[in-house]
């Protein structure tokens, strides 16, 4: 026979009925109507979720931020100055509301109170979206290589194509580990608003994201492919002439001193389309199949993917309006087309020390002229698309 | 998942550190730290092949628990009381996390060991996770919760609330100054290793107990990602300590970072936990205690002092003083206290205290009905309108405070409180450690040594001066915390909505009008400045008048 113990009474809360729930009660602002966030202007007619968790999250002085910023660099600067790029937006000009005894609070009268507060990246992400979309991409990558890997995919590789990949496909790994690392994710901290940060951050992870793809193929590739040099990116990323030229523009991204718009131009506008796409498409892309290699193009596509749909969407929508602006699109324009005259020469010069890479493989690619001028005719339509001309060094 | 393993994978991932060749990276924030000895390697070990799916589904399940809070009516059980102090947090916490992403950035440029980076990179990921994801859920509360007001205009409340600016230091102090004092020793070493564990797991736990489960889901996932950043911070700070030159910084900089986590965590969240729940069980840990088990034990005896062996100097006196301060000196009580009497000026509803309540804290903190219980009974007396004014101007043996000019909190333990002439302006501070913070840590020299890189305190760092000589109601509407019939306020100091019992901004037009405790101290005379200090800190507790016995109150 069983008896059963008496326990005394756990200590839990107790749930109670509280009927605090929507809808319970009207009192001023129980309303649907009050059920939005209401301190800001949403770009389009009904504000969007990517809108209300990104918005004025980062403060702005000249819309609501009552006392101010409350530290300051040691140079005075405080909070994320808008001069931390030579790049204007309408209203920047404007001086801030001067507080002090007595003033109030000085609230933004016509929100917003410049224009860099009217852009949204068109990708709408924020951490739902960035998981979902990286998760998916590694997933897929996994599937791919580990598909090629059963499959004994590796064994048609030609010996000229496995030091094409060892070498070339890994010297591509640094370019985006620098870019994403030093140039994205070192100026999410410089942007005017939580829009435009949040967007460099993004942009930051889809490039260290791709780094460490590349890395990690490069691995796989070590595991399956007997003889295949493991070390031998690092070879030619630090000695391979064909490789310094990139590498040497690529370094002089990061070393741009203090502004984040021509950080970001000179990436994303002007390298990525003459020297990434011209190196990932117009390379890796058009000859990998044609050396019995169908995975490499499967892990460089998910890059290309995300420079393509998502990283160059929201520079376009980031930049192209300033060449509009109400204010400042002479100033602008002149700032951008500096910024090409500066940059485009290196590009292209860096592109054709690249040159050799086209004639590696035993079975060829497009010509390395046609895959440049592919190259430039796209980087012309980016430009059309920003509201900028070709400037003349195109034409080197 | 791919078959390689995690330890291969990451060694592999070290092969893309980057040395520069032709050109140096532009170095935008400074540091007056050196490390120029023992580089540490990366200790999170993590790659984005199995940190995206994994962040992923951890998503999933925050969002399918809220799904199901919202399906399971979850709201229908909630403690009003409990999601109104939810206004403040969720209004301030979105900064400090996406500042912590921006700050990231300027590590990479002052600890030279991109083997760190990754992990610095990765927590700049995790962090704009956070602020969104903490930004929706406040969304979720707006759109479920009886009254949204409050949440609906939360951002801009923030931007406008000294109690926002109190927890902006948990955000600007991360990303401004001297890189390592603002993003490594400030954010990492301190605030993430020490005070999330009340913020993100404490608590959440009493949000549970108050019927909220959402909460503790999205907290207890950002927690998870927690314990990656504090090792980065760890790792960091090892890096330091290796170097000799730094020991100096590493003293101020932890005495400095303490001392003002302790004055803005310990205000805030202490506040929630002990005036914001309906749970008053008697075994239920009081915040002193959590903070006793959590802080104390966990992060002081566990973390800190072993550090004390590679050449750390802990602040064992600003460590002890903290618990003094909560155990002794009532400093959340004197916080809560200090909320409710200025309900007016926030926007969100804060509820009296019961009988209940008062046995509760009278058996968790003996004394308290003595010091505390009169005044929250002139609360519930005053607590809806009837000819009367709001409790802040009315006669209730309750000084109004002056503020710390650091910490920003006001000088509620009125026997700490210190004046102290700085930049030409006489300033009041709510203990020495604030005063020295401003007056000798945040300065372009320390101790003779040169710090050019250390950052300023700077902005309108006392409220009330912007509204000097303001009618109350004007403030109200200026700060836009007004609900949508243009009259009824945000704040209520109660929470009946029945809109005949809520105060409105005919009832504040009629107050005396705001005077500033700043303005008026710089207006005294030598002789009236000493004697308003010798009162100031007879004063108390619970802010009673000097004089009145009070003394016989203080521990």
């Amino acid at each position: 026979m069983t008896t059963t113990e008496e326990r005394p009474e756990r200590s839990v809360p107790k749930p109670a009925f509280t009927d605090a729930e929507a809808g319970a009660k009207e009192f001023p602002d129980s309303g649907p109507s009050a059920r939005h966030y209401n301190y800001f202007k949403p770009a389009k007619r009904k504000q969007t979720h990517y809108e209300d968790v990104t918005v004025e999250v980062q403060p702005d002085p000249r819309h609501y931020l009552t006392q101010g910023w409350i530290y300051g660099f040691a140079d005075g600067s405080r909070g994320y100055p808008l001069t931390w790029t030579k790049l204007k937006a309408w209203g920047v000009d404007e001086p801030e509301p001067e507080r002090g005894p007595g003033s109030g609070g000085k609230p933004v009268e016509n929100w917003p109170a410049h224009g860099w507060h009217e852009f949204r990246d068109p990708n709408e992400e924020w951490e739902l979206t960035m998981y979902r979309y990286n998760a998916n991409v590694v997933r897929q990558i996994n599937q791919n290589v580990e598909n090629a890997r059963n499959a004994k995919a590796f064994d048609q590789w030609s010996q000229n194509w496995v030091r094409f990949v060892e070498r070339n496909v890994g010297a591509w790994m640094h370019i985006e580990h620098i870019l994403g690392l030093y140039v994205f994710a070192a100026n999410n901290r410089s942007g005017p608003t939580n829009m435009h940060n949040t967007a460099m951050a993004v942009n930051s992870e889809h490039k260290i994201r791709f780094a460490q793809d590349l890395a990690l193929y490069n691995l796989t590739l070590t595991e399956e492919i007997e003889g295949f040099d493991g070390a031998a990116h690092l070879d030619a990323w630090n000695n391979d002439p064909a490789w310094q030229g990139a590498r040497k523009v690529c370094e002089a991204l990061p070393a741009i001193r203090d502004d984040w718009g021509e950080s970001i131009f000179a990436t994303n506008v002007v390298f990525e389309p003459l020297i990434g796409e011209l190196f990932r498409s117009n390379l890796v892309m058009q000859v990998a199949a044609r050396n019995g290699d169908y995975v490499t193009p499967t892990v460089v596509g998910a890059g290309e993917y995300d420079f393509d749909q998502r990283d160059l969407r929201w520079t376009v929508a980031c930049f192209a309006p300033l060449t509009q602006d109400r204010e400042f699109a002479d100033h602008n324009k002149e700032l951008m087309n500096g910024w090409l005259q500066h940059w485009v020469p290196q590009c292209l010069e860096a592109a054709r020390t690249m040159q050799p890479l086209w004639s590696q493989a035993d079975a060829k690619p497009p010509r390395f002229e046609d895959s440049l001028d592919k190259a430039k005719n796209r980087f012309a339509g980016i430009l059309a698309d920003l509201g900028l001309e070709t400037p003349k060094e195109l034409s080197q | 998942m791919s078959r390689q393993s995690l330890a291969k994978a990451h060694q592999k991932i070290q092969e893309l550190s980057w040395e520069p060749v032709y050109h140096e990276p532009y170095m935008k924030y400074g540091t007056d730290y050196t490390f120029r000895k023992a580089a540490k390697k990366d200790p999170l070990k993590q790659v984005l092949r199995s940190y995206f799916p994994m962040q992923e589904e951890k998503d999933n399940r925050v969002y399918g628990a809220s799904d199901g809070a919202i399906r399971g009516n979850m709201f229908r059980q909630v403690q009003e009381r409990w999601l109104e102090w939810q206004k403040l947090f969720l209004s301030i916490i979105p900064l400090p996390e996406i500042s912590a992403a921006r700050s990231m950035p300027m590590l990479f440029q002052a600890v030279p060991n991109p083997e760190l980076h990754n992990g610095q990179a990765i927590q700049m990921i995790d962090e704009v996770r956070h602020s969104t994801i903490q930004q929706n859920l406040k969304r979720l509360y707006m759109n479920n919760y009886i009254d949204p007001a409050g949440f609906n205009n939360t951002l801009r409340n923030f931007h406008s609330d000294y109690c926002g600016t109190i927890g902006r230091q948990f955000a600007e102090g991360f990303i401004t100054g001297d890189a390592i004092t603002a993003a490594s020793i400030y954010l990492t070493i301190v605030a993430e290793t020490a005070f999330t564990n009340t913020l993100f797991v404490a608590m959440p736990a009493e949000a549970a107990a108050n019927g909220d489960y959402l909460l503790p889901t999205v907290f207890h996932s950002v927690q998870s990602d927690e314990s990656r950043h504090i090792s980065n911070g760890y790792a960091t700070l090892l890096m330091a300590l290796s170097d000799e030159d730094n020991r100096q910084l590493l003293e101020r900089d932890l005495r400095y970072a303490w001392w003002n986590n302790h004055r803005v965590v310990d205000a805030a969240i202490g506040t929630f936990i002990e005036y914001g729940t309906k749970d008053r069980r008697k075994d239920r840990e009081s915040y002193a205690e959590m903070w006793r088990r959590w802080i104390y034990d966990d992060y002081y005896r566990s973390y800190l002092l072993p550090l004390e062996k590679y050449g750390l100097v802990i602040p064992h006196d600003l460590i002890e003083e903290s618990w003094n301060q909560i155990w002794n000196k009532g400093y959340v009580h004197e916080v809560a206290q200090f909320f409710a009497t200025g309900w007016l000026a926030n926007y969100w509803r804060i509820d009296g205290m019961t009988d209940e309540d008062f046995e509760w804290f009278e058996y968790k903190y003996p004394g308290w009905y003595d010091k505390y219980g009169k005044w929250w009974e002139n609360y519930n007396r005053l607590a809806k309108p009837n000819g009367h004014h709001p409790i802040v101007a009315e006669d209730v043996d309750y000084v109004y405070p002056h503020r710390c000019w650091t910490c920003m909190v006001p000088c509620l333990v009125r026997e700490d409180m210190v004046v102290d002439q700085v930049d030409g302006q006489w300033r009041t501070y709510c203990h020495e450690a604030c005063r020295w913070t401003d007056a000798e840590a945040f300065r372009p020299t320390y101790q003779g040594r040169e710090t050019p890189n250390m950052g300023k305190l700077v902005g309108h760092r006392e409220w009330e001066t912007l509204y000097h000589g303001w009618n109350w109601a004007d403030v109200v509407a200026d700060m836009g915390f007004v609900r949508d019939d243009g009259k009824t306020m945000t704040a209520q100091p109660h929470l009946d909505l029945d809109p005949k019992k809520m105060w409105t901004l005919d009832h504040m037009r009629r107050m005396p009008h705001v005077a500033s405790p700043n303005v008026i101290l710089n207006e005294m005379s030598d002789s009236e400045r000493e004697a308003f200090v010798e009162d100031y800190n007879k004063q108390g507790p619970a802010g009673r008048p000097a004089g009145i016995g009070g003394e016989a109150l203080k521990s």
